[in-house]
């Protein structure tokens, strides 16, 4: 399984891509794995603001629901439109064509509680 | 937890494995849409080792299965197979199952993974008349091969003209050099296809001389994920979820396999229900919104109050959109009645269809 080193992940299995004050937010390549064939990627949040760990969405595999939770504090500015015709591309893309919202980021990013690519294969034991 | 007899070969297959009913159990292979998709075009392997199989024999084997069954079992022929299930004392169900007349004094009960032991003390508790009973589950194998070239695989394999049987009727027969395979036209996919009971020794030939006659169809294993979204297009119940020991089988829409023309456990209490009416019924619902119905969640009327619960729901892979089933008061229940789905703290709107969601 492939967990690019630019980016930071979370616990709950999301990756954040952090550029300035903006950021990008999708699920890994392992929790795509998990919850197979992704149905329907449910998110209604744009333009809220949302603290560290609010869900931001819910993402619908064929046999299982999961929360969504923003892995830093930020407003959610975009969704990606994509997903409504095409979720499958969280499955076969997950960290390019399946990235789900871009966010801007309400204050600087202290990076707590984000693991690196090493830190969070050792977490899900790849 | 219990394992299967071929656990290792599913594990190599690569295989999701999750528990299920108190054993590990194959949910998928590769992709549940693909999977739903190769049984409903194709044909796809199940191994539902899992369900409990027991024997009962004797001068009085029919009338402990009439006791227990709510279905009338004097119908059957040998070689035929009945669907029913067995009504608890307080209205509900203790599980649902298969009864197959082998001869005239010995039948085979199909019943739930999750329910074999309850089953099993149930039925001897109302077996005062002293019925033989036997518990094969752990020596048994079944494997479900279904799908539009089920027949076909299968065919090269037996000499029992496949073709001609009917559904719900079985053959005990040799089939891939193993002798007394139990071969049943049944299934739970609405697909087609068979049903295969093997004795565990034999269990992973019959399973590889199956693939291999099969290879020409592309035929794939399929797992539990699949299992569940086919059977529910075809509106078929799961113990556990539309149906359990707390719901009336009348509710449940069991009243085909219900015959008030024997005596049965509880009869007289479901017969009074039937003519005093039902007050809910269980229902299938398509959503019209986007959106996907889920176990537990709410439903409503169009002003959010409570009519009941979601016992079933999915992404539909054939409609590909949400379906589901649950429990609503008579008065909802007409097709095409609009019915909210809160999912999330949000309505959204489906409506009542007639079962099954997918057609043949």
């Amino acid at each position: 399984m492939n967990f690019p080193s630019e980016l930071k992940y979370t616990e709950d299995h999301e990756w954040i891509l952090i550029e300035g004050d903006t950021a990008t937010i999708g699920i890994t390549e392992h929790a795509q794995n998990e919850l197979g064939d992704i149905v329907y990627v449910d998110i209604n949040t744009v333009g809220d603001a949302l603290e560290k760990g609010e869900v931001f969405g819910s993402v619908e595999a064929v046999k299982t629901v999961s929360d969504l939770f923003i892995p830093v504090a930020g407003t959610v500015l975009e969704v990606n439109e994509e997903l409504d015709g095409e979720p499958e591309l969280v499955n076969t893309d997950p960290y390019g064509r399946g990235w789900m919202v871009k966010i801007s980021l309400s204050g600087p990013a202290d990076g707590e509680g984000l693991l690196s690519a090493e830190d969070y294969q050792k977490f899900i034991g790849a | 937890m219990k394992t299967v007899p071929l656990h290792q070969v599913h594990v190599a297959l690569g295989a999701k494995i999750v528990p299920f009913a108190g054993f590990e159990m194959p949910v998928r292979y590769s992709s549940d849409l693909d999977e739903h998709h190769a049984v409903r075009n194709n044909v796809g392997v199940f191994d539902v080792s899992h369900m409990g199989e027991f024997l009962v024999k004797g001068p009085k084997a029919l009338d402990l299965i009439q006791k227990v069954s709510a279905n009338d079992a004097s119908a059957l022929f040998d070689g035929k197979v009945q669907y029913s299930y067995l009504p608890n004392d307080t209205g509900g169900v203790v599980d649902d199952l298969l009864v197959y007349r082998i001869r005239e004094d010995e039948y085979l009960l199909v019943v739930n993974a999750s329910n074999i032991e309850k089953d099993w003390n149930w039925i001897q508790s109302k077996n005062s008349e002293g019925a033989q009973m036997e518990n094969i589950s752990d020596a048994t194998c079944l494997f479900a091969v279904q799908g539009p070239n089920a027949t076909a695989t299968l065919q090269k394999l037996t000499t029992v003209d496949l073709t001609s049987m009917e559904y719900y009727t079985f053959q005990i027969g040799e089939m891939a050099g193993i002798p007394d395979v139990f071969i049943s036209a049944t299934g739970y996919t609405g697909s087609g296809g068979f049903e295969i009971y093997v004795p565990n020794q034999h269990a992973e030939r019959m399973w590889n001389t199956i693939f291999e006659a099969g290879e020409e169809f592309g035929i794939k294993p399929i797992g539990l994920g699949a299992r569940d979204t086919l059977r529910l297009e075809k509106g078929f119940c799961l113990y556990g979820n539309d149906v359990d020991d707390n719901t009336s089988p009348l509710e449940a829409g069991l009243g085909w396999v219900t015959k008030f023309t024997k005596n049965f456990n509880n009869s007289d209490s479901l017969k009074a229900q039937k003519e005093a009416g039902l007050n809910k019924k269980l229902v299938g619902f398509e959503m019209i919104d986007r959106g996907i119905p889920r176990g537990h969640y709410e439903l409503c009327d169009a002003e959010g109050n409570k009519l009941g619960e979601v016992t079933s729901g999915t992404q539909s892979p054939t409609l590909q959109k949400g379906i589901g089933m649950g429990y609503v008061p008579v008065a909802h229940s007409k097709a095409d009645s609009e019915i909210f789905i809160k999912v999330r703290d949000r309505l959204l709107k489906a409506k009542i269809v007639k079962l099954p969601f997918v057609k043949n």
